[in-house]
């Protein structure tokens, strides 16, 4: 067993502690039948910041680190009908450079004529390199009870080589722009049963759901609290998540349709958000609550 | 003066040109995603077509001409449905229910199942739920600062059967106009608001 193996193992087993200890302090301040409004909200917020120093605690050895390990496997193993590793994969760097790849993505990439992110380079590599149908890939792409999907891990591999480093989704290519500019469009779009649009959750400063905080993505300082969160492992399940799933699943709450995934209209999105949080320091995947 | 007016048509330009763009990467956007979309369970792929409404709100940044926003707004007024017994107030423990319930019109929801308000997700209403979003006002004490006179009944069931009646483009669904809650249900929010028993107003 490999060393980083060996200390998402311990991660885990340190996680399913904390996370019991968490579970006792989440219900405490609720036995006391709170009649003052005020003195229950503190409480709540005061869980918020339980998770917050939870989460600095954990994020030196997140579970995240066990989806790295297995999507560097991944990426190095031959594999597909092809029977080729993914160390040829251009991921905008050149073939096989994978360090700073991450936070210079989505970008425009020739041999496929089209803006892609991470997710969707990866798997565009694992069709023309390995062999596999891109429907095939497209058929079960999130994390499940079922398993975590190959290019989870490998994008999990591939976002924590850029650990760091500045984000710096590029602009200089006209297609790059048209995305950025077809992206804001996306997100301000409305429509659907409930006439939502990206926007109406995530467009304005301090507004929450529930307790949930909705950062605002027009912004830098919203834009880099959710590029900073993905790849994340996510609590609420204990599901490996990417931005793919991320987008997806705010779709469904916008009551729309489903995107495709991998699809154009997400890496435009993408591209909005990565160029709004350029300039900041990328941690790397982490934990999510 | 030439200068002046030189500026003055480069603005001109200038405006119309970055309206032009705009709109053409409009076009791109909603073609695009009528491509890679596609339905799913009782999500079609007409969720994403504009309605007149959507349309404007779009393509004024939320902020209409107020002509063609009145007369939108008319539209929406005159086809809100009211109940026909003339009756608004409903059962208010019901309506919390019906507040704290976040189910409806997802592409994970049946068809056919009763569907939540997702009142809580935005808004503060009863004292005794504490998890409540910020996206909407605060409806805390709502009938007993407002009342509840037959008018404000009928405002309220109206407000919720379609907030775009009072506000074009209100970040609020259209719960009755979408078909999202029934008219019993939304009867049962009123009350909630604006019965005085309603925890809401103690």
């Amino acid at each position: 067993m490999s060393s980083i193996k060996l200390r998402a193992v311990l991660a885990l087993s340190g996680l399913a502690l904390a996370c019991a200890a968490h579970a006792q302090q989440a219900a405490a301040p609720k036995k006391p039948a709170a009649p003052a409004k005020k003195a229950a909200t503190e409480s709540k917020s005061a869980i918020s910041a339980e998770f917050e120093k939870f989460r600095e605690v954990m994020e030196d050895a997140s579970p995240a680190e066990l989806f790295e390990a297995k999507g560097e496997e991944l990426w190095k193993t031959r594999r597909g009908p092809k029977n080729a590793s993914l160390e040829q994969c251009d991921l905008g760097l050149g073939p096989g450079v994978i360090k700073g790849a991450y936070v210079r993505l989505p970008r425009y990439f020739a041999d496929a004529d089209q803006v892609m992110d991470a997710e969707r380079r990866i798997v565009h590599c694992m069709v023309t390199l390995q062999g596999f149908k891109a429907a095939d890939l497209g058929k079960k792409p999130f994390s499940s009870g079922s398993g975590t999907p190959d290019p989870v891990s490998l994008v999990t591999y591939v976002a924590a080589q850029s650990r760091g480093m500045k984000i710096a989704v590029p602009q200089k290519h006209p297609r790059e722009r048209e995305a950025f500019n077809v992206g804001k469009e996306i997100f301000d779009y409305r429509a659907g049963a409930w006439d939502f649009s990206c926007a109406s959750c995530h467009g304005e400063e301090g507004k929450r759901i529930r307790t949930q905080d909705l950062p605002n993505l027009s912004t830098k300082k919203g834009a880099i609290a959710a590029f900073q969160s993905w790849p994340g492992y996510r609590m609420t399940g204990g599901f490996m998540h990417t931005l793919q799933w991320r987008m997806n699943d705010c779709f469904r709450q916008q009551r729309f349709p489903e995107p495709g995934y991998a699809s154009e209209t997400i890496a435009d999105l993408l591209t909005y958000m990565g160029v709004n949080a350029n300039g900041h320091v990328y941690k790397g995947p982490g934990i999510k609550r | 003066m030439k200068i002046f007016q030189t500026s003055i048509f480069g603005a001109a330009a200038l405006a119309i040109a970055f309206t032009a763009q705009a709109g053409d990467d409009r076009a791109k956007a909603s073609a695009m995603m009528k491509r890679d979309f596609h339905a799913k369970g009782i999500a079609g792929m007409d969720r994403l077509n504009e309605d007149g409404l959507q349309a404007l709100c779009n393509r004024s940044h939320n902020n209409p001409p107020k002509a063609n926003a009145e007369r939108l707004q008319q539209d929406q007024l005159e086809a809100i449905k009211y109940p026909a017994d003339g009756k608004f107030l409903g059962d208010w423990k019901s309506g919390e229910k019906i507040a704290q319930g976040g189910r409806g019109m997802t592409w994970s929801d049946k068809a056919g199942q009763a569907n939540g308000g997702s009142c809580y997700n935005c808004h503060e209403i009863g004292p005794n739920e504490t998890s409540f979003g910020t996206i909407g006002n605060s409806l805390r004490r709502f009938g007993k600062t407002r009342g509840n006179s037959p008018q404000m009944q009928k405002y309220v069931f109206g407000k919720i059967y379609n907030a775009k009646a009072f506000n074009l483009c209100s970040n609020m669904p259209r719960f009755g106009h979408s078909g999202t809650l029934t008219e019993k249900q939304i009867k049962d929010l009123v009350a909630l608001l604006l019965d005085p028993d309603s925890p809401v107003n103690k």
